[in-house]
């Protein structure tokens, strides 16, 4: 599938209807997930039949794409009600039979997934509002779940933390590609109507 | 939620829960859905499963699934067993019910598919 067909595609996921600021969630952009996806497909071939987890999938944006590039199942783990009943919605729109969602804390995710999945991705909270710290927490767990590798979207501009931070527990990890995060005014404390975010597509290997 | 999330699922994260394993499966409603065979996919998902937690949930949803009791050998070869892995693994799914805690008969609501895992903070 090429990479604009998958934005496209993309593009009819619904995303949040009224984003959570404590939850930090902002919808991942279509270009950035087929980006992102196409990326981790065809580099590297870790989707098509792979068992994949998306922490935080929120209304499932990663995790329609992960199951549209036939992964053989994907996992979506999501703390929140409201978005996991749009992510139902969705998966019924797009008729996949290839997909999973769990509610839970990610923080907290059933034990016997560890090392159950070949491929974890996430946009995870960036960690910069209440809740600082949450983005290494994720990744973290991602390390526990993967038994080969982990993509995940960063601020570039805390990518030093996050190499020693991978390092540091052993692992491999490149910067894949920067991005441009395009936020549309999401808050009432947004006071531009969008801004441009730098962002890093972070691959770690188990 | 198919029965393969099922094998996934305890409960052993609740406070003073030492295996929380298998949890019994409460059905309300329940379809049978139609999933395409990746017989190499089965094969490779089998040696992650608790045989025994996916014989007692097939019971539990009255579905009888024809599984022999004990995992057979050279299971990758034979297509007939892995389309029955196949079908209770995954074409099986729960919409409406609740997965139970063997030990503490805590609830977890499965509503529209997505079981509830989610625990309130003084349970951890």
């Amino acid at each position: 599938m090429k990479l604009k067909h998958l934005e496209y595609h993309l593009s009819n996921v619904s995303p949040f209807e009224k984003p959570k600021i404590l939850l930090e969630q902002y919808v991942t952009p279509p270009h950035i997930a087929a980006y992102m996806l196409h990326h981790i497909q065809f580099e590297h071939g870790d989707i098509t039949d792979k068992i994949v987890a998306d922490l935080g999938c929120g209304t499932g944006c990663l995790t329609i794409g992960t199951a549209t590039l036939d992964a053989s199942m994907v996992y979506g783990f999501e703390i929140d009600s409201d978005a996991l009943d749009i992510f139902q919605e969705n998966m019924q729109q797009f008729e996949l039979t290839n997909i999973e969602a769990i509610r839970c804390d990610i923080l907290n995710i059933p034990r016997r997934f560890e090392n159950f999945f070949d491929t974890v991705i996430m946009n995870p909270p960036f960690g910069t509002k209440h809740n600082a710290g949450i983005d290494m927490e994720f990744l973290k767990i991602g390390m526990l779940l993967s038994k080969k590798a982990i993509y995940s979207l960063h601020k570039s501009s805390t990518r030093k933390f996050v190499k020693k931070f991978v390092e540091n527990l052993g692992c491999k990890v490149e910067i894949v590609a920067e991005l441009k995060y395009n936020l549309p005014s999401t808050y009432k404390f947004h006071k531009k109507d969008s801004v441009d975010i730098e962002v890093d597509l972070v691959r770690v290997l188990i | 939620m198919k029965l393969l999330t099922h094998n996934m699922l305890s409960s052993k994260c609740l406070k003073n829960v030492n295996v929380g394993y298998p949890l019994s499966i409460k059905v309300e409603e329940m379809i049978t859905s139609v999933v395409d065979f990746n017989p190499e996919f089965i094969a490779r998902i089998i040696p992650k499963l608790e045989w025994n937690a996916l014989k007692q949930a097939v019971n539990e949803v009255g579905k009888d699934s024809c599984l022999p009791n004990n995992l057979i050998e050279n299971f990758e070869n034979d297509e007939d067993f892995l389309k029955k892995v196949h079908h209770v693994l995954l074409e099986i799914e729960i919409v409406n019910g609740c997965l139970v805690c063997p030990e503490t008969g805590r609830s977890f609501p499965i509503n529209n598919g997505i079981p509830n895992m989610l625990l309130n903070e003084d349970e951890v």
